[in-house]
């Protein structure tokens, strides 16, 4: 979502549900993940909304929903691009909106060409590195810089632009940075003004590339691709369109049945194509919400435990010869936009980190920053690991055994540490491996044989910490420790402060150049309590910020880039307004508007929908009555409405920038859109993502099936990795496929977490869900003599599982291509230990990702079942290994860049 | 009581947790949340067997090399154990330069886990591992 709107937050709030007309869920099963969030879902229903469910199970979400399409695992792409052929061919979208706020109008480059030129591939192919040069797909005559995303695609031209020497020879490679973009807050560089085609009818406009492009996800493609009746299919695209407009606005709601996918990123981008189209986004009842699993995975995004990203959004820096902090900024922040004050965001958090060491002298101790030189998410990390190049690991609050994509690969990776360091409320599979996981039992490894020293520290639970969660619709709230934590058991807070404290001892008085960063790191918190607990108020004062004479600032605005101010996550800076901790705000949801902006703080500003300027049209008059949210009021000179205006709440909306303004000044008052580049949302992004500036379907890694839609079968900028215990599963139609006829997905119950760690020890959660199973038709059990309630196995070319039958009409047969496939369910939380135990889905899956988030394909794969309980011992690889064999599979297989073979 | 939030999962549910003689009690929805209006799933209302069940260990646990078991081991003594590995790691896998690029980093160390955790956690642990070098950080934003 970052690179289509530029911020990579949900764009609304749960309680919004309740004004949309129309609700589409898809790649979630929102009523059984998100149960307490789904009644607002259930109040919209209440008012006459309809909703709409598409998801290859029939689950507790499509019980409530009006309409329930079943569809073939991996096929979104096909259906939702169907949907906006629809929209489109139909004349039903919303005209106005899309020339006032999507670059719908923009002209691209002569040199772009589209998958309908080449066959299924864009332009800037480069198979030998197995990816894109985005050059050709920036708009005419001028270059974009992303909002977020792969922002340093331009960095070389940017730099030799003023007559610097070339450093090297090419951009970093595409497919090895990777940008959080499935997170990302942006804004970025560019021109101010794009060449536009306000009619829309210049063949290389952005609208009309867009029409080219989907003009052949016809109903019939899509009846075939997905295995939707073209009656259903139809039926869904006119209920949007009824439902979208100036009257009327319908939302989307996804998760990871999106993201978990060789093309994930490029879902959630047809879905917003399809919003931006039918008008739906900054409006209330409108938006996409992205449902996320874990308590704060919006927040350890926005201040990120990730490789790629510093907080708030700024990207990490990559390797660059004689790089600086100028050379940097040159590289990745925008002429217009908020992103053009890049340069405060980022000299503030440096301020925060190294304090009176960092001057304008040294860069701000620019060059304390640890540089990247590729990608270096957690599966490469697992690879460096088997390689040996990787010996210290912390595991913390995370079961990568279980919940981790090829799980016997995390696991040998973590035996060819030297240490590993694993924080959790009990003995998860990723401490125990080591004595009774999988590879013990088959004999692949000997305890006595292991050198990994393994270090398991308890943790502290919410009620014996303070601090604050970001929920999935941007809102901090805090939680307040009842208790201090029993025995040793201590939050991270603690764990980090002290080991970083006892680090800092050990080194102090070193004048080696590498302790640098270390000892003028600012570390002091005040402890608290017995414990010596840091306060985590204090983490979150300095996180909001200060200005020169200490005093809490309110809003990123105030940022300095002259060292001046200290900010330590720059989207968060207001959460601390005035000293009040505003996360931990309570007033009762009856005592204040349904917006509730008095309950938490939510960022950018505390805007509850945003990009909110979108819900007016270009006077500033809201679309219709009935969907008021902000406008701007004449007498008062000023945006005003029912929450706070994603907009600089005095520029009118006839507001014209003079020639040759920067950043947030060159943003017109129609530009609401304000991290972009160019102020507009992107139908096409021109920059930004590694692999096409459209969504394009391609098959899945591992699929039964052809693609239908063009001669290319898969994302061809995917990330594979041909190692012994990660194979995959051949083409379709070729030798060996047949070994794995059926489509399988994984998913989540409301009675467990995830993978486990936090479910599977509670005797009641247990007690609800006490064992792993297999969801199948009726027509498959018979087909394979499957018996409700008896075992299954199943095999993947990476692993074998053993899982009670659950035989369901939930698991409809679909008619796709003339074939009727039969697709598996399977349930991910379950590992050897707990109270419940089972074998685990991840055992099946492979590492392939998608090149933009670096996300595992885990969401579709393929495999076979059969009656059962799985061989035991060393019997168990033999017969993975004998599929294997069967299957003609070898370190080829699946890694083709072009072509359907 | 006090105010909390359940967590579990992003929904971020308002929980009131309830205190006696210093330990916790009873944890319910908070019917103050705009969210979720006083409910709870049965993962939010598990939260107590969660908090203080007896699952939940206590004592910190090492495992040699090679060892068969865990020992338990005093929590300080860990701490200095882990400090004094990390800083060998680092510097065994530490790097100036990659093909004449600067880098200033550590590849030895890396780290997973985060979206369970405060921001407040967050923030210290991504500040602390950009000190030391170690880029490897990820957390389960990538799952
Ligand atoms: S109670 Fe359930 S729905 Fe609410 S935050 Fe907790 S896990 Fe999510």
């Amino acid at each position: 979502m970052g690179t289509s709107f530029g911020r990579g937050g949900a764009t609304s709030f749960q309680q919004d549900w309740q004004n949309s007309d129309c609700i589409l869920i898809e790649g979630s099963n929102l009523a059984e993940c998100h149960p307490v969030g789904f009644q607002w879902i259930m109040e919209a229903k209440a008012r006459g909304a309809t909703l709409i469910h598409v998801d290859p199970r029939y689950t507790r979400t499509s019980a409530l929903a009006d309409i329930h399409v079943p569809l073939r695992v991996g096929s979104d792409i096909a259906f939702l691009g169907g949907i906006i052929n629809y929209v489109v061919e139909h004349e039903a979208y919303f005209e106005d909106y899309v020339r006032l706020f999507t670059n719908g109008p923009s002209l691209v480059s002569e040199d772009f060409k589209d998958t309908e030129d080449l066959g299924g591939i864009f332009s800037g192919l480069d198979e030998e590195q197995r990816s894109y040069d985005p050059l050709t797909w920036q708009y005419e005559g001028e270059e974009v810089g992303a909002a977020s995303g792969q922002r340093e695609q331009l960095y070389e031209e940017r730099n030799e632009e003023e007559g610097g020497e070339k450093s090297s020879g090419h951009r970093p490679s595409v497919a090895s940075s990777g940008r959080g973009e499935s997170h990302g807050s942006g804004g970025a560089a560019a021109h101010p003004n794009a060449v536009r085609d306000e009619t829309m009818q210049h063949p290389r406009c952005v609208f009309q590339i867009v029409k080219r492009h989907f003009a052949r996800y016809t109903p019939e493609m899509v009846e075939q691709v997905c295995g939707v009746p073209r009656d259903l299919f139809v039926k869904v695209c006119q209920t949007l369109v009824d439902n979208s407009g100036r009257e009327r606005t319908s939302a989307i709601a996804y998760a990871v049945g999106w993201t978990q996918h060789s093309v994930g990123v490029q879902y959630i981008r047809t879905a917003a194509i399809l919003q931006l189209l039918l008008g739906n986004i900054g409006r209330p009842g409108g938006g996409i919400m992205a449902m996320r699993g874990h308590a704060s995975i919006q927040g350890s995004t926005d201040i990120p435990t990730l490789y790629n990203l510093l907080p708030g959004y700024i990207p990490m820096p990559h390797a660059h010869q004689d790089d600086d902090l100028e050379a940097f900024l040159k590289g990745v922040s925008t002429d217009k936009g908020y992103w053009s004050d890049m340069k405060g965001y980022l000299v503030s958090l440096l301020k925060a980190w190294w304090g009176p060491a960092a001057t304008e002298e040294n860069d701000f101790c620019f060059d304390y920053l640890p540089k990247l030189t590729g990608s270096h998410s957690t599966y490469e990390t697992v690879m460096a690991q088997l390689d040996g190049k990787c010996k210290g690991y912390f595991v913390v609050g995370e079961n990568p055994a279980v919940g981790s994509a090829n799980a016997k690969m995390q696991r040998l990776g973590m035996a060819n540490l030297d240490w590993l360091v694993v924080r959790d409320f009990g003995l998860i599979e990723s401490a125990t491996w080591w004595k009774d996981g999988p590879e013990i039992e088959s004999g692949e490894l000997r305890t006595q044989d292991i050198a990994t020293e393994v270090f398991f520290f308890p943790a502290a639970a919410h009620t014996e910490k303070n601090g604050s969660f970001t929920n999935t619709q941007r809102m901090l709230q805090w939680h307040h420790a009842a208790v201090e934590p029993a025995g040793d058991a201590r939050s991270e807070l603690w764990f980090y402060y002290h080991l970083g404290r006892v680090i800092r001892e050990k080194l102090s008085g070193s004048t080696d150049e590498m302790d640098a960063p270390l000892l003028d790191l600012q570390w002091d918190y005040p402890t608290e309590g017995t414990v010596a607990e840091p306060s985590a108020d204090a983490v979150l004062a300095e996180i909001n910020g200060w200005d020169a004479d200490g005093r809490p600032l309110a809003s990123y605005e105030q940022l300095n880039a002259d060292g001046s101010t200290v900010c330590g996550c720059w989207i968060y800076c207001g959460v601390f307004t005035d000293g009040t901790n505003q996360a931990a705000r309570r007033k009762p949801a009856r005592e204040q508007s349904s917006v509730a902006p008095e309950w938490g703080w939510a960022w950018p500003a505390n805007r509850r929908i945003i990009y909110n300027r979108a819900s007016a049209d270009e006077n500033g008059k809201p679309w219709s009555q009935r969907k008021a949210y902000v406008w701007w009021d004449e007498e008062q000179s000023k945006w005003v409405g029912h929450d706070v205006p994603d907009f600089d709440p005095s520029k009118s909306p006839w507001h014209r920038p003079p020639a040759g303004s920067r950043g947030a000044e060159a943003l017109s008052g129609e530009d609401a859109f304000v991290m972009q580049a160019d102020g507009k949302a992107w139908l096409y992004a021109p920059a930004g993502l590694t692999d096409g500036p459209l969504p394009t379907h391609y098959e899945p890694q591992d699929s039964p099936f052809e693609n239908l839609l063009y001669d290319q079968q898969r994302n061809p900028v995917r990330q594979v990795f041909a190692r012994r215990h990660n194979r995959y599963h051949p083409n379709p139609g070729t030798r060996g496929s047949e070994a794995f006829p059926y489509p399988i997905t994984t998913y989540r119950l409301t009675e467990h977490h995830t993978a486990g760690g936090m479910s599977r020890w509670q005797p009641y959660l247990s007690e609800l869900q006490p064992e792993m199973f297999c969801e199948v038709s009726p027509e498959l059990a018979e087909e394979r003599e499957l018996v409700h309630r008896g075992w299954a196995t199943i095999i993947t070319a990476r692993g074998v599982i053993e899982a009670r039958v659950m035989v369901t009409e939930r698991m409809a047969p679909l008619l796709v291509q003339g074939r009727l496939v039969h697709q598996i369910g399977l349930p991910y939380h379950w590992g050897t230990n707990g109270y419940s135990k089972g074998d685990s889905a991840n055992e099946l899956t492979a590492i392939s990702l998608d090149p933009n988030s670096h996300i595992q394909e885990v969401k579709a794969l393929s495999g076979d079942i059969r009656p059962g309980r799985r061989p035991r011992g060393s019997a168990a690889n033999d017969l993975v290994e004998d599929y294997i064999r069967r299957a003609g599979i070898t370190s080829d297989t699946g890694m083709e860049v072009r072509g359907d073979h | 009581m006090v105010k909390s939030v359940c967590p579990y999962c992003a929904v971020g549910c308002g929980q009131n947790v309830f205190v006696k003689d210093e330990r916790v009690v009873h944890i319910e929805g908070d019917p103050d949340s705009p969210v979720s209006r006083g409910r709870l799933c049965p993962k939010g209302s598990a939260s107590l067997q969660l908090t203080t069940g007896e699952t939940r260990r206590l004592e910190v646990l090492y495992r040699a090399p090679y060892a068969s078991d865990w020992e338990v081991i005093d929590l300080d003594t860990a701490m200095d154990m882990v400090a004094e590995r990390v800083l060998r790691t680092r510097r065994e896998f530490w790097q100036w330069d990659v093909e004449g690029k600067r880098v200033r980093r550590t590849m030895g160390i890396a780290s997973l886990g985060g979206a369970t955790l405060d921001n407040e956690e967050n923030y210290l642990m991504k500040k602390l591992y950009t000190a030391l070098g170690a880029i490897q950080i990820e957390n389960q934003a990538r799952i």
